[in-house]
């Protein structure tokens, strides 16, 4: 697959940065407005996919081994399954063990609508952002990238 | 009632894609319809008429029962967030295994798939 | 203009283009139609209240779109329907008449639109905050009442994933051709894509 052209090139270059930060940012802040781990995760996968399109094939050959967005999808996962069985810290599976029990009553009390005020939510978010990234960049590398170049000659009989 | 009919009507439409036409690719479009049509219908079911915000607290909210009173069910919205994006890995392995099919095939043609051969 | 209005003229609209792509000969007038389906549910998401669904259908239809062409384009045969079967064609149309009947009988019994009864949707509201700290009272539900159901999710995108990653990957070596284009050192790659 060959890259774009010049204009795409230069405006991929300087946009790509404010887009992946807009995604982290939904990614973050998922639990005080609209948002979360898997619009945000999409977001994320979508510029990386952005990147590829605009500088082609031979370019992000060098720098993404063939495993790269496999091992991102599964440490993912298994953080996410890390942060529920660190609930067992507190009794229950999932038991969302980093906001003490009364802490939030009316708004006035300071902590609130902030941004590492919700326990286990955050964590939560970030491990699926990542995950759901990694795996959707992963298809479309395979879709494009790592594909044979006489597809026919690679099946099994 | 009308929306919910209409709800059912795009429904019925994408079934109807779904098992009458030979292209492939347009049996994985009925799929994405009929998936559309299922997730209207439960955001229909959780709107409230004369309140419609959205459950979102914001700090002029003070008690629970102001924030109760203003917003719509967040119910639905859980379920149809878990469906968008199981659509989504849905339509992905769909296009993968079209792809295969019209390597080994040479067509997308439902009904060329299904002859014995020899 | 009156909300349930401007829901009909939008869920019209993705009637229109939903018979649009299942008619169209040309495919990719098909997968972009789809799409415009699709961005008209975003806005009917937005219009009833659930912005965080409407930023997730977008960003989710955009991609479906890209792993759709991708799939289409650059196939040479678009349609096969030249001598239409005239069971299943009618067969089809008979099973969605009915469909539509039965469930305007149906719905007549349902609660009517506008007015939840919210058995578990009050509790969900009036608790959020407090015990979970989370002002979204959304993902409070999915990540903090229900996890368990984002663990089942988080399941199914890792399975199907890994299927679509299982069917796409070419069996065996890859060809000496491609193992030489792969091979240049990083220096000269960064100033191949700097010049124009």
């Amino acid at each position: 697959m060959r890259g774009m052209t010049l204009i795409v090139r230069t405006v991929t270059s300087l946009v790509s940065a404010f887009i992946l930060l807009y995604g982290i940012y939904v990614v973050l802040y998922g639990h005080l407005s609209p948002g979360g781990g898997f619009p945000g995760g999409v977001i994320l996968g979508s510029c990386l996919i952005l990147m590829v399109l605009a500088f082609g094939k031979k370019f992000v050959d060098q720098i993404v081994s063939e495993r790269a967005p496999y091992l991102w999808d599964c440490v993912g996962a298994l953080a996410f399954l890390a942060i529920a069985l660190l609930g067992y810290y507190g009794g229950q599976f999932f038991y969302n063990v980093l906001v003490p029990a009364g802490s939030h009553e009316g708004t006035a009390v300071a902590g609130n609508y902030r941004l590492f005020s919700s326990g286990i939510i955050l964590p939560c978010n970030i491990a699926i952002g990542l995950k759901v990234a990694a795996c959707l960049f992963g298809v479309f590398a395979v879709l494009s990238i790592f594909r044979p170049k006489n597809p026919r000659e690679d099946q099994t009989p | 009632m009308i929306p919910y009919v209409l709800a059912i009507v795009l429904l019925a439409v994408g079934v109807y894609a779904i098992a009458c036409k030979r292209n492939l690719i347009k049996v994985i479009l009925g799929v994405m319809i009929a998936d559309y049509a299922v997730n209207l219908f439960l955001i229909l079911m959780g709107y409230r008429t004369g309140v419609g915000g959205a459950p979102i607290r914001t700090p002029a909210m003070d008690t629970p029962e102001k924030f109760a009173a203003a917003s719509v069910d967040p119910l639905p919205q859980a379920l149809i967030l878990t469906s968008i994006v199981i659509g989504l890995g849905m339509t992905a392995l769909m296009a993968a295994l079209a792809i295969r099919l019209h390597e080994k095939y040479g067509t997308f043609d439902v009904a060329e798939m299904k002859k014995l051969q020899g | 203009m009156d909300i349930v209005l401007v829901l009909y003229l939008l869920i019209g609209f993705m009637i229109v283009a939903a018979v649009i792509a299942i008619e169209a000969k040309d495919l990719l007038s098909s997968v972009v139609s789809v799409s415009a389906a699709g961005a008209g549910l975003s806005i009917v998401f937005l219009l009833l209240g659930a912005p965080d669904l409407a930023i997730t259908q977008v960003v989710v239809e955009v991609l479906s779109l890209v792993i759709l062409i991708r799939a289409t384009v650059t196939r040479k045969d678009t349609t096969y329907d030249s001598r239409p079967n005239t069971f299943a064609v009618a067969g089809g149309l008979v099973f969605c008449a009915l469909l539509c009947a039965v469930c305007y009988y149906a719905f007549a019994h349902m609660v009517p639109f506008g007015d939840p009864k919210m058995t578990m949707g009050m509790p969900y509201l009036m608790n959020t905050f407090e015990r979970t700290g989370a002002a979204n009272a959304v993902m409070g539900t999915i990540l903090d009442f229900r996890a368990y159901d984002t663990l089942g999710e988080a399941t199914v995108i890792f399975a199907s994933i890994i299927g679509a990653y299982v069917l796409l990957r070419h069996v065996g070596r890859r060809s000496a051709a491609d193992q030489e284009s792969a091979s240049p050192t990083r220096k000269s790659s960064a100033t191949e894509w700097r010049t124009p």
